[in-house]
């Protein structure tokens, strides 16, 4: 029996020749990531394990990105925590404020996860890395000190869902639109404990950020990782996010599905078919298309975040907000997702574009998306927000309202003072 | 034997402990909040080895551990539910919370049966109705865990 590409990677990095849906093996770690919120429980953690230093100290990455810049005291002396840790363990890739982005999108930036790798986080959307090809999924912070202590984990091995994309995009339809197309079709649970593995001649029209975006949210469909076959698009990214700041360069390895590896399912999803689309409260499934969404006015708009922090996003934020204004009674809130893409953003003129408009530029923080600090809502208030999750209180108050869509669309509606499609407000 | 809390599908980690308490791992301070935006009366009404019941993907969303601490820390006895969201279900055994797979239990028990639940057995009593489920057995490489004592104890026991 052939295997998938998820089964692939798996087989390689236990040693074995070949694993089966459902197997539980043990496999080796190329990175092993946490955060300011699941790094400080993981490094108790390791210390109960009896361990005494990491398995190594270029391979676990430490990212203070969840209530920084430091909400309050509490969040400060979690910080502090991780930076000791960091510290005492001599790890390379500890990223200080200055140098920190949102994880998701400064792992890749930096080179640290290639084609083929193996990682684990301590963060449900450490499956963004399935865009370059590489096994990647989310756990929580006692596993992860495994992982930093032993570079191994154990894994049942995923039955998969193949996903086969025709077409080309249309119009200002992205990455996120797919998404969420594909969650409001399938269930917040539809992939639960599967692979969802993206492949086909559509795939050539959907840029790196495009990808990163759909493998963002695999989770939200349940999935244990999403991944995308590796093509000349994912290629020419790796070659320019070469990791300069460890050992050499890491040897990227593409796998492709066997022609007989067994998928529970298999979905056509032709990219013209699909239309803007926005979540509504409380599930990422509860889909509509643009069309059908109706008169809906908003308070609050954000773009950023691990989903869609990107270079791409911002471009498509920046190209409706040019010469507009924010509506009147909208706080329109945008956080690129690094420092280098916030730099990009400074020479590109999006900043002044976005400042001009009304909209506020912050620094990379995961904040606003999880309701931690830099633009919670109140009671009653509603949010069009390029995020991931629009559970109940998500951003803020239980009372509040998040509608998840694409920076376009976030854009559109913050000009519109209502949730709007982009060719409403780009005429 | 405890009370059941019944909540419905997809029941995520934001609700069983927002993201804005995540400044501790105390067990007794994330109690404090646990189930706060779905039963903002749990915290109080919640007695030592009383179970949630859940429907299908439960604990879903973020991968915080938090979310098992608070429940344990509530004096939970166990969280039945006819499916977990993965990262919830490595979490629970990690931070040693009981938990039950059972599609009959989850479908069965109402809010406020009593019930009773033998963890190793996966057997589960619903004393108010009188009726009895059986959960989903463990794979083997998880008993293998549970019987080392979680995967803290797992991993010291391969640097012995």
């Amino acid at each position: 029996m052939g295997m998938t590409m998820t089964q692939k990677i798996l087989a390689a990095h236990a040693g074995l020749k070949e694993v089966k849906a459902g197997q539980f093996i043990e496999a080796g770690l190329d990175i092993v990531l946490a955060n300011d919120i699941t790094g400080p429980p993981a490094a108790k953690e390791f210390a109960r394990m009896g361990a005494k230093s990491v398995f190594d100290p270029d391979k676990v990455v430490l990212v203070p990105d969840h209530f920084t810049p430091n909400r309050d005291i509490k969040a400060a002396a979690q910080c502090a925590e991780l930076r000791a840790f960091a510290r005492e363990q001599g790890i390379v890739n500890y990223f200080e404020l200055g140098a920190m982005g949102i994880e998701h999108a400064l792992l890749p930036e930096k080179g640290l996860v290639v084609a083929g790798d193996s990682v684990i986080g301590a963060d449900s959307h450490t499956c963004t890395y399935g865009a370059l090809g590489a096994f990647s999924t989310g756990v929580g912070s006692t596993d992860m000190a495994a992982g930093m202590a032993t570079g191994r984990a154990w894994f049942k091995v995923p039955a998969a869902m193949r996903f086969e994309i025709t077409g080309r995009l249309q119009g200002w339809v992205s990455g996120k639109d797919v998404i969420l197309h594909i969650i409001g079709m399938i269930g917040v649970g539809g992939a639960l404990y599967k692979s969802m593995e993206f492949v086909g001649p559509g795939l050539k029209s959907l840029s790196m950020d495009d990808r990163f975006t759909i493998a963002n949210m695999a989770v939200e469909a349940g999935a244990k990782n999403g991944i995308f076959e590796v093509d000349d698009v994912t290629r020419a990214y790796m070659s320019a996010h070469v990791n300069r700041s460890g050992r050499p360069e890491k040897r990227a390895r593409a796998y492709s599905p066997d022609d007989d590896a067994s998928y529970e399912r298999t979905i056509g999803i032709h990219l013209p078919d699909i239309r803007p689309t926005v979540a509504f409260p409380h599930l990422p499934e509860n889909t509509r298309a643009i069309d059908d969404v109706g008169e809906i006015p908003i308070d609050q708009v954000v773009i950023g975040s691990c989903t869609n922090g990107r270079l791409g996003d911002m471009e498509a934020a920046a190209s409706i907000l040019k010469g507009r204004k924010v509506a009147e009674g909208v706080r329109c809130i945008i956080f690129p997702g690094t420092q280098q893409i916030y730099l990009e953003c400074l020479r590109k003129g999006y900043a002044e574009i976005f400042v001009e408009a009304g909209a506020v530029l912050s620094t990379p923080t995961c904040g606003p998306c999880i309701g931690g600090h830099m633009g919670v809502l109140a009671a009653g208030e509603r949010a069009v927000s390029t995020t991931n999750r629009n559970f109940v209180g998500r951003m803020g108050h239980v009372d509040s309202e998040v509608y998840l869509a694409s920076p376009a669309v976030a854009a559109a509606s913050a000009v519109a003072g209502r949730i709007a499609n982009p060719d409403e407000v780009v005429v | 034997m405890g009370k059941a809390f019944k909540y419905g599908d997809n029941v995520d980690t934001d609700v069983i402990i927002p993201a804005r308490y995540l400044s501790t791992f105390d067990p007794a301070e994330l109690a404090k909040h646990c189930m706060e935006d779905i039963d903002a009366g749990f915290a109080g009404a919640v007695r030592p080895g009383d179970v949630i019941v859940g429907g299908s993907n439960f604990g879903c969303g973020s991968s915080r551990e938090h979310a098992p601490v608070a429940i344990k820390g509530s004096g939970v006895a166990c969280v039945i539910a006819s499916s977990f969201a993965r990262i919830f279900y490595r979490n629970s055994f990690n931070a040693g919370m009981p938990i039950l797979e059972s599609g009959e239990a989850a479908e069965r028990i109402r809010a406020g049966d009593e019930v009773e639940v033998d963890f190793a057995r996966g057997a589960i009593r619903n004393i108010t109705r009188d009726e009895s489920y059986r959960a989903e057995p463990f794979p083997p490489f998880i008993a293998k865990l549970i019987e080392c004592g979680g995967l803290v104890d797992y991993v010291k026991s391969l640097g012995e």
